[in-house]
Parts: C-alpha cells; sequence; structure tokens
C-alpha cells in the first residue's frame, strides 16, 4: 500500500520527537536548569538555539519539555482511552440503567468547557503532575466515552452481530471477535486526536501558570517563562511554541491518514 | 399542545436543569475534594485555633448542602459573595470585566463568523479544487494551534516584524469605542484565527452535505441557474446547521477568551478567573467558572433550539 | 420522418473514476458506444439489470453525468442539436423544459423546506414558460390527471405530509407541468410496496398517453415496462444486447439473454402433500418495547419438516417481526412456538444450544450479515467450531464441502466478504446456516436485494439444498413469483394478521379475499395489456359494489 507524503512526514516527524523524548537525558547538551550563558543570547555555536530568560540553553530545555510535554500527554491520552473506551463499549453492550447513568454524567461533564472544569478544579487540588494527568485523562475520557459507544452501538445492530448472539455466542467472543475489529480503525485514530488534545491542554495549562512547576518546564511552561522577551524582540518564546505546532500538526496528519484509511476500507467511497 | 412548543419547552427545562447540576458540581463536587478555605487563606503555618475561628467565621461548619443553598440563593439576588484574598465584592468585580470580556468576543465573533461561512461557502463551492484545497491546508495547521501558541505568533509578526500594535491590550472605563476597538484588535485578530478554522471547516461540511442531497440534484435537472439553486434549494437547508455550527463554535469561543486574555494582559472576566485560580480564591472561581458554563451551555441551547425551529418536519407536522 | 426524431444518440461512451478500497483510483467505463434513437411521442423502454448502464444512459439525455460520470464519446442529438458537448447556460436551458426527469426515490428529491406546489410550478415561471396562475391550474389538472387526493390543496403540502406512492406522482406532475418533449423515468415505482405500484404505474402511463410527451422508462423489472413502453432496448455491462418493439422482445426474444431475462420467475415448483409440522407457532401476538399496538395478532402456523412455508405481505405487514418472534430476539407477549416436538422458551436467552442451532436465518442483505473482518473460512467456520467442536484441518475441510455446496468452489475460503459479488455472498450465508445443521432457516427477504437472474440461481440452490438435506423453510418476501417458485405452503399477511393461509394451490386459487385478490392482481405480469385489463376489472368491480 502507499503511504501518501503527508502521512509521510507526519510519521517521521512524530517518530522524532518520540526518540527524543525518550533518549533526551542522552541528546541533551546542557542540563534542564542550569544557568550556563547570558540572558536571551542569540544562537551560537555554544548554544544553537540560544539562552532564556535567565540564561538556560533553549535546545537543553526544549529537549527535556518534549519528555515531559509529550509523557504528561501520553499519559493523560492513555488513561482517557482505557476508562471512556471501556465504560463506552459497557454502555453499549449492556444498554439499560448502567448506559443512562453513564451517558447522563458525561453529558454533564462536557456540558461545560473541559478548561473551565480543569481550573475549578485545579484551585482546590495540589498542582503536581500525577493530578495533571488524572484531571487531563478523566476530562478527555468523556470524548472518548462518547465516540467509543456511538462506534459500538452502531456495530451492536448490525445483522451479524444479531446472528452472533442468535447462533448462541458468548458476551466474550460478540465483544472481542464481532465488535471490537470492526471499530479498531477508528479508535486508533481517536486516539491520535486525544493526544494532541492532551498536548494542547498540558501546554495551556502551563502557561497560565497552572500545568507543570519551575523547574522543570514543558513547552507551555517555557513560553510562558520566555513571552516577556518578545517586547524586546527576542524570540525564544516562540520555538516552544512552534515545537508544540510541529508536534500537533504532525500527529494531526497521522489520524487523518488513519482516519481516511477506515472509511475507504468501509467502502466510504464508490464501495 | 403543538408538538414543537412542546419540543422548545422541553429544550430549555432542559437547559436550565443542566445548568442546576452544574451548579451543584461546581460547588459541591468540588468540596469533595481534598482541601480547606480556611487553610488556604491562613497558608500552612496557620495555628489550629485561627484556622477554628476562621471556619467559624466563614460558615464553613455547616452541612455542605446548607451552604449550597445559601451560595445558590445568593447567586439568583446577584449576591457572588466576597472574595478570600481581599474580601472584595465578587459582584462588583466582575461587573465591568464581564463587559470587557463580551466585547472582546463580540469582536471577534463579528469578523469571525461571517467570514467563516463566506470561507465555507467558497471551499463546499469548490470542494475538492484548488480554492478548497488552499483554505483547507491553512485551516488545517491553525486548527492544530491553541490559542496561546497562536498568540505569540501573531504578536510577534504584528509588532516585531511589522509592527502596527502594542502587544498589550489595555481598555479601561471612559475610553471612547475606536479606541476600544483599536486596543483590542490584535487579541481579536487571534481569537478569530482560533476560532475560524473550525468554524469554517463545520460550515464547509454542513453545506457540503446539503448540496450532496437527491433534492439539489433535482434542482439542478430543473435547468436553474447555480445561484437559484443555491439561494431557493440549498439554502433554506443549510441554514440550521451552519447556525447550529456557529453557535458551537462561540461556545468554544469562550474558553479561547479565558487565555488570549491573560496572554494581552486584559483586564477581564477570564484573566480574573485565571488569577484566582492561582491564588486558590475559590468563591471567585466558583463564580465566575458558573459564568463560563451558562453562556456555553446557553449557547449549546440556541444551537438545539434553531435546529429545531428550522426543521420543517416539526414545523408544519402530518 | 426525420422531424419526428426527437432524441438520436450515436456512439454514446460514458466513463466514471472508480475507487476500490485500498487500491489507487482507477478509470472505468460504463457505456460502450450506444446508439439510441427515440420518435416524438414514443415510450422507449430501458432495460437490464444492475451495472448495466440505463441510468447513465437515460440521464445522458439531459446531458447530465451523476457523482463524477462523465459523458467522454459520441453524439447525442436533441431536438436536432448536440448537447453532449454544450455550454452550461445551454443545457440549463433544456432541462426542466424540453427534458425532465423522475427519479426512483421522490421522497429525497423534493425539498424538505418547500410546499410541493412551488416545487412543480417552479420550472414552469423559470424559464418564462407561463404565468403563476397558469402553472397552477396546470398543476392542480396534472394532480387530478394523476388521481391524487384533494388535487386543489395537496400543492400547498410539504414533502413530508404526503405518502411515498403519492409523492412519486407529485413528482410526475412536476416532470409534465412544463409541457417537455421528453421525460425520463427512472425506476419511478420500484421503491414502492406491489399494490401502489400498480396505481402510480396506470397513472403514469395515463398521462404519457395524454400529454403526448415521448418517455424513456427505465427500470429492471421488464413485466413493468412491458406496460408502458413502446419499444424496449434490453442492456448489459453498458453495451446494447437487443432492441426491439415491446410485443417482438417479451414475445419472441432474439437474444439469449433476452430470453433468460423474459423466463426469469417462471421457475415453478411442484407443491409436496401436507405433512406433520416441525414448526408450530400458535396464536402468537407481539408488539415492540415503548409501543402500545400489536404488530403481530393472533398468528397461527405449521410448517411441515423439509418443506417451505412462504410469508408473503408488504411492508408493515408484520412478516419479518414474526421471524424476530420465532427466532426469541422479540419474546411474543402471548402465544406458543413448538419446534421439533418441544416448546420453545418465548426468550432467546432461555433457549438451548440445540435450540438455537436447529434454527438458522439467512438476511436479505448479506453485506451487513457477514463481519467484514472475518474471512469467508472463519464466517461458515465458526458454527463447525461451536456447535460440533471441528477444528483445523477437519473444519477446513468440512469448510470446503459446504463452499462446494453451494457451488463456490476452492480459494473462497481466505477471502474477506466485500471481495466477493453479491450473489457469492448471499451463498456465502446459506453455507453458514446450513454448517449448523439446522432443521429450520428462516430466509427473511433473502432474494431481494439481488438481481432476477442471480436470484433465480439462490432459489434454485436453496431447492436443491432442501431435496439433499430436507430442511424446511420459512420464507418471508414480498414477490409472489418467489412464492410461486419456492414454497408449499403459504400465508398472507396484512397489518399483523394472517389473512390467507393454507396449501399453495390453495391459496393462490379462488375465490379471494379481498386483500390477496388485490395483492395477487397487483402482480405486475410479462404480457401486453396486463395493467389495461386489471384496472378495468377493478373499475367494474368498483362500480358493482
Amino acid at each position: 500500500m502507499r503511504i501518501p507524503i503527508s502521512a509521510l512526514i507526519g510519521l517521521v516527524l512524530t517518530g522524532g520527537f518520540l526518540f527524543i523524548a525518550v533518549f533526551a537525558h542522552l541528546i541533551a547538551p546542557y542540563p534542564i536548569d542550569a544557568p550556563v550563558g547570558g540572558v536571551w543570547e542569540g544562537p551560537s555555536a555554544q548554544f544553537w538555539l540560544g539562552t532564556d530568560t535567565i540564561g538556560r540553553d533553549i535546545l537543553s530545555r526544549l529537549i527535556y519539555g518534549a519528555q515531559i510535554t509529550i509523557f504528561v500527554a501520553l499519559a493523560s491520552s492513555v488513561l482517557a482511552f482505557s476508562l471512556g473506551a471501556f465504560l463506552g463499549f459497557l454502555a453499549a453492550v449492556k444498554g439499560g440503567w448502567i448506559d443512562q447513568l453513564l451517558s447522563r454524567a458525561v453529558d454533564l461533564v462536557m456540558a461545560i468547557p473541559a478548561l473551565i472544569v480543569a481550573l475549578v478544579l485545579l484551585s482546590v487540588l495540589p498542582l503536581n503532575l500525577t493530578v495533571l494527568i488524572l484531571v487531563i485523562g478523566v476530562l478527555d475520557s468523556t470524548r472518548v466515552f462518547r465516540l467509543s459507544r456511538a462506534v459500538a452501538a452502531d456495530i451492536a445492530v448490525m445483522e451479524y452481530v444479531e446472528a452472533a448472539r442468535l447462533r448462541g455466542e458468548k458476551g466474550g467472543w460478540v465483544i472481542f471477535r464481532e465488535i471490537l475489529p470492526n471499530a479498531l480503525s477508528p479508535l486508533v485514530a481517536e486516539f491520535g486526536l486525544r493526544f494532541i488534545f492532551a498536548v494542547l491542554f498540558i501546554s495551556t495549562l502551563s502557561f497560565l501558570g497552572l500545568g507543570v512547576q519551575p523547574p522543570l518546564a514543558d513547552w507551555g511552561g517555557m513560553v510562558k517563562e520566555n513571552k516577556d522577551g518578545l517586547i524586546y524582540g527576542k524570540s525564544a518564546a516562540l520555538l516552544p511554541a512552534g515545537a508544540i505546532a510541529a508536534l500537533a500538526i504532525s500527529v494531526n496528519l497521522v489520524a487523518d491518514w488513519i482516519l481516511t484509511r477506515t472509511s475507504s476500507l468501509k467502502g466510504g467511497r464508490g464501495g | 399542545m403543538h408538538l414543537i412548543v412542546r419540543l422548545l419547552v422541553q429544550r430549555v427545562a432542559l437547559g436550565l436543569l443542566l445548568l442546576l447540576a452544574v451548579s451543584a458540581v461546581i460547588f459541591l463536587g468540588v468540596e469533595a475534594l481534598p482541601g480547606d478555605t480556611a487553610q488556604a487563606i491562613l497558608g500552612q503555618s496557620a495555628t489550629p485555633q485561627a484556622l477554628a475561628n476562621l471556619r467559624e467565621k466563614l460558615g464553613l461548619n455547616e452541612p455542605p448542602l446548607t451552604r449550597y443553598f445559601a451560595w445558590l440563593g445568593g447567586i439568583l439576588t446577584g449576591d457572588l459573595g466576597k472574595a478570600l484574598t481581599n474580601g472584595a465584592d465578587i459582584a462588583q468585580s466582575i461587573g465591568q470585566r464581564l463587559g470587557n470580556t463580551l466585547f472582546l468576543a463580540g469582536c471577534a465573533a463579528a469578523i469571525a463568523v461571517p467570514l467563516a461561512i463566506i470561507l465555507g461557502l467558497i471551499a463546499a463551492r469548490y470542494a475538492g479544487r484548488w480554492p478548497d484545497k488552499v483554505i483547507s491546508g491553512i485551516t488545517l495547521s491553525t486548527v492544530s494551534l491553541p490559542e496561546f501558541v497562536a498568540a505569540y505568533f501573531v504578536i510577534y509578526l504584528l509588532t516585531q516584524l511589522i509592527p502596527v500594535f502594542q502587544p498589550v491590550a489595555m481598555v479601561f472605563p471612559g475610553m471612547g469605542f475606536w479606541a476600544k476597538l483599536h486596543a483590542v484588535a490584535l487579541p481579536v485578530i487571534v481569537l478569530v484565527l482560533v476560532v475560524l478554522a473550525h468554524m469554517m471547516r463545520m460550515t464547509r461540511a454542513a453545506i457540503l452535505n446539503v448540496m450532496q442531497s437527491a433534492y439539489i440534484e433535482t434542482a439542478e435537472l430543473k435547468g436553474l441557474s447555480p445561484m437559484a439553486v443555491v439561494w431557493r434549494h440549498a439554502f433554506p437547508n443549510a441554514i440550521a446547521p451552519v447556525v447550529s455550527v456557529v453557535m458551537l463554535n462561540l461556545a468554544y469561543l469562550v474558553v479561547g477568551v479565558v487565555v488570549v486574555e491573560v496572554v494581552f494582559g486584559y483586564n477581564a472576566l477570564g484573566q480574573y478567573l485565571v488569577d484566582h485560580v492561582t491564588k486558590r480564591d475559590l468563591p471567585v472561581v466558583q463564580a465566575v467558572g458558573l459564568i463560563f458554563a451558562a453562556v456555553y451551555i446557553f449557547l449549546n441551547m440556541a444551537a438545539d433550539i434553531i435546529g429545531i425551529l428550522a426543521n420543517p418536519r416539526l414545523r408544519h407536522p402530518k | 420522418m426525420a422531424d419526428d426524431l426527437l432524441l438520436d444518440i450515436k456512439g454514446l461512451v460514458i466513463e466514471a473514476t472508480a475507487y476500490p478500497p485500498g487500491e489507487p483510483p482507477k478509470e472505468v467505463t460504463l457505456v460502450h458506444g450506444v446508439d439510441l434513437q427515440l420518435q416524438r411521442g414514443r415510450v422507449l423502454g430501458l432495460i437490464g439489470e444492475s451495472g448495466a448502464g440505463k441510468s447513465t444512459i437515460g440521464l445522458s439525455a439531459m446531458s447530465y453525468g451523476r457523482g463524477g460520470v462523465r459523458l467522454t464519446g459520441g453524439t447525442i442529438r436533441l431536438n436536432g442539436r448536440d448537447i453532449r458537448t454544450a455550454p452550461p447556460a445551454a443545457l440549463r436551458a433544456l432541462r426542466g423544459r424540453e427534458v425532465t426527469y423522475v427519479s426512483q426515490s421522490a421522497a429525497a428529491s423534493f425539498n424538505p423546506a418547500k410546499r410541493l406546489m412551488e416545487q412543480v410550478i417552479e420550472t414552469s415561471l423559470s424559464h418564462g414558460l407561463m404565468g403563476r396562475a397558469e402553472a397552477e391550474a396546470r398543476a392542480v389538472a396534472l394532480f387530478r390527471k394523476l388521481g391524487l387526493p384533494s388535487p386543489e390543496t395537496i400543492g400547498r403540502r410539504y414533502p413530508h405530509q404526503v405518502s411515498g406512492g403519492q409523492l412519486q406522482r407529485v413528482m410526475t406532475a412536476m416532470a409534465l407541468c412544463p409541457k417537455p418533449d421528453l421525460v425520463i423515468f427512472d425506476e419511478p415505482t420500484t421503491a414502492l410496496d406491489v399494490t401502489t405500484q400498480i396505481d402510480v404505474l396506470a397513472a403514469i402511463k395515463e398521462a404519457i398517453r395524454d400529454t403526448q410527451v415521448a418517455a424513456l422508462y427505465i427500470t429492471h423489472d421488464l413485466a413493468v415496462v412491458a406496460q408502458v413502453a413502446d419499444d424496449i432496448m434490453v442492456l448489459r455491462h453498458g453495451r446494447m444486447v437487443e432492441l426491439g418493439t415491446t410485443d417482438q422482445v417479451i414475445n419472441a426474444p432474439r437474444e439469449d439473454y433476452t430470453r433468460a431475462l423474459v423466463s426469469v420467475r417462471s421457475l415453478e415448483h411442484a407443491e409436496k402433500p401436507p405433512a406433520p409440522p416441525v414448526l408450530s407457532i400458535q396464536n402468537v401476538t407481539a408488539r415492540y418495547r415503548g409501543t402500545n399496538f400489536d404488530v403481530l395478532k393472533n398468528v397461527s402456523l405449521d410448517l411441515p419438516a423439509g418443506q417451505t412455508l412462504a410469508v408473503v405481505g408488504e411492508s408493515g405487514s408484520g412478516k419479518s417481526t414474526l421471524a424476530r418472534a420465532i427466532t426469541g430476539l422479540l419474546p411474543p407477549r402471548s402465544g406458543r412456538i413448538t419446534f421439533a416436538g418441544r416448546t420453545l422458551s418465548n426468550d432467546m436467552a432461555g433457549r438451548s444450544r440445540d435450540d438455537l442451532r436447529e434454527i438458522q436465518m439467512i438476511y436479505q442483505m448479506a453485506d451487513t450479515a457477514m463481519n467484514p473482518r472475518q474471512t469467508v473460512g472463519t464466517i461458515i467456520g465458526r458454527p463447525l467450531e461451536l456447535y460440533f467442536g471441528l477444528k483445523g484441518a477437519e473444519r477446513d475441510r468440512r469448510v470446503q464441502e459446504l463452499l462446494d455446496q453451494i457451488e463456490m468452489g476452492k480459494g473462497f475460503a481466505a477471502r474477506y466478504p466485500a471481495e466477493l459479488s453479491g450473489g457469492q455472498k448471499q451463498r456465502v450465508c446459506i453455507a453458514r446456516a446450513l454448517a449448523a445443521k439446522p432443521k429450520l432457516i428462516i430466509c427473511d427477504e433473502v432474494t431481494s436485494a439481488l438481481d432476477p437472474l442471480v436470484a433465480d440461481g439462490i432459489l434454485k440452490l436453496l431447492l436443491n439444498l432442501q431435496a439433499e438435506s430436507q430442511v424446511a423453510y420459512l420464507f418471508i418476501t414480498h414477490d409472489l413469483a418467489t412464492v410461486r417458485a419456492i414454497s408449499d405452503k403459504i400465508a398472507v399477511m396484512f397489518k399483523g394478521a394472517v389473512v390467507r393461509y393454507g396449501q399453495k394451490s390453495d391459496v393462490l386459487a379462488p375465490p379471494f379475499d379481498d386483500y390477496t385478490d388485490l395483492l395477487l392482481s397487483s402482480v405486475p405480469e410479462m404480457e401486453l395489456g396486463w395493467l389495461e385489463r386489471v384496472i378495468a376489472h377493478r373499475r367494474m368491480v368498483g362500480a358493482g359494489n
């Protein structure tokens, strides 16, 4: 099968980001939190991307920032996904009061913008990585719940599922052999979108000063640290901002490709 | 009762019920979390005696449900309580700032809505051809940007590379309308950018969906001009989905506004909220959170109501 | 006579881009150089199975390609000028004025937000043919001619406020209102119930005759086209097979393919004698959860072992609900179902594995009845595994045996459903049912989604399998030709109740009750003048009452 060029770019970039995140301590030339140069120095042979607001190497902080950003985003999207998909499938297959209860609860949470809910929660909860992952993951699981419930409910009324039930198949076969294989592709694409959402969410919280706390920094926090430099023409804040955009766009390209593949497999076009 | 009236009443009642539930979550849900208002005010070093006194004074020893209804009653009568940090009256603090927020969001909506609909129409009209590809390509990349990232790109571009604007947006009472407008230009541009992509893509999808209906083919096979096809046959059916797209995205704007206000140091509701989250000033956070939630719920409800009103099957039952 | 030539198509080539799943797009030719002439005031029937290109050719008379279809070669002369390459403005001038179109699904073809009258007179106004008052008067006259109820006021309604059969007539009125030279009828009665179809057909025929309009009548049903067309063109795979007068094509077809189409559905099956039942349904009443009326009313039926009971009815008759009640998907509120000498639990959950195994089901849409992510081997092999514990080579051998039984041969076990044709898919579903070694197979409209020749093949296969394995069929269908072909007993259902029931020879012999009479006499027969005879007969009976 041929991979379109946009998806290829997305795959390569996403892979690159993951590589950097995993091997951050081997790649980064300087430690994450040590002033090693002057304030807001321009790019040089010594500091490839220059230095930040208190003279730390921006490249190193970007590399460590990749680790923290991707770790928090991945952890919360995995949480969102396992929670949302499990409950969504449960609601679709079981129906009845379980479905009602879960669906209404999700309606309630989704009736308020996620950022507002997060702000209200973070005004009370302690600020640490675990809390951040839990808050983002649980808030985001509502969307996964809606999608997986809808996908599973669509499939559950198909005649091949009815045929399996009429054949006397147990619940396990129906879920894992009849429903899941057909729900997988849209869910995988959704995972990409959830991951992007988590990246944007943690970046925004950190930018607002409510996410990852100094001296650790994710990309959103780095934008916050260096934003005042912009007024004096120092573009240090744009680098982490660009990194966020690049990561989000490359994952988006991959997810987009998976989505179109799914719909063409279903015979969506010209079927 | 007429079917459509019943549906509308149902929808409004549902909206109010939702708002009530949300208020309960914001108040009681937060109470249930670990954390203590008195501790938050006095800090970690407070003596137990001082904590107990303060709890008594704030009425924190009452059962949560009692305090919830007192809080709710206060909100309905316009009394939002006092901020923990400086004792300022919350309702008063909100008043001016709410106006500023609405001004910012209103300006952004006034530009974004018509622009998104026009771009969406063009993209749908030339679906799959170059105007569509250009518009979709550009919007696809802005969809992936969080508000603050877009904001700093715009700031860098318009204050450093092409210095035409100030990087802060200050408005104060007594400022003239045009001066205000100039002051909010940058944040408005950012908000438009952020909300435009979603709105335009959803508008395009909604119009394409209508354009692919069999009755559009019927109209084309009647030899009507493209203008007549769009105006007489596509438009009446596209209003509902497009308006509902617009409403949903305005709701999205509500969130965008919080971050953009912080970026530009714009003294309004979002900035006020974030400030007091940092200060852990719960009464303020609860009051402002409820206002944002109410606007969001109202816009979603409006989208549904327009959808009901525009449906000919409901307007003209059998 | 040259003046009378309205439409003259020569060497028409039509192409499109296909998007096969998982492969790069490719160009396909839908129509390979077809010639077609139509005189003023004549009706030409275009007939063929799916993929014959009949709709595509029909729409080319308006120089219109649906969904990316391109008219790439040949000439299309309408009223003497070539319209294939005409600019858009010229096409707009002739569409809706010289040529109009009636589609299969009027319900989707009307704008839901506008009143019917607005839409019916729209062309007459936009082309400047007549004033509003004149157009409305003409529309009302057409409504009356087409037998619509309250012709004066029906135009004020919205599309969703009138029935499907009525909408189809309103669409015909819409096509005739601007006094066109040519109307394209694209399967206008296919989506309708058989008793509705005959009235709409008669209305269309009368309107064509009275307005002297020429028409292209597109359908897959030779018996229907025989009633309205002067000439018939038989198409297959985008090529013309045969062209002749209706009389000649029906009664003396020249080509083998045409002969096959004409003789299709003439399958006859000798009725087996009465025997003790394997399935006995006693006084079954059922309703859907959350509703307050019975969709099955006191239904009692017996099906002898190794025989076929056909359950006939139109949409809404409750025939498919009966299948759900028997399988236990919709537990009856009252009544009893006995099967192979034992009483079945009403609810599926209370049935033993043998109960489930011995009653199998085949669906109308083979597409949705098979998991797209499982191979044919898995689909057929699963019941073998589940019921008989077959594994590995033994299972594969048995799967191949079943594939041989459904005449599909080697190499299919590894394929996915998407790689099969419509007929093959339905055969795999039959094999899956057979794998369970059932005593009863419920067939729910199993041939209605298939082309007639393919459907015939499926029916023959089902009959052969019954002869081999003595399985009983409960055969649910709306198609009386199918009923004749396969059944030993027949039950006619109407609004949830059985109105006529017995041996095939008894049910199909007079005297009839009113509904069965209506149903039987509504099935188009492949002979000239059938429509007129039936309508005349009905008028006579109506006058007599």
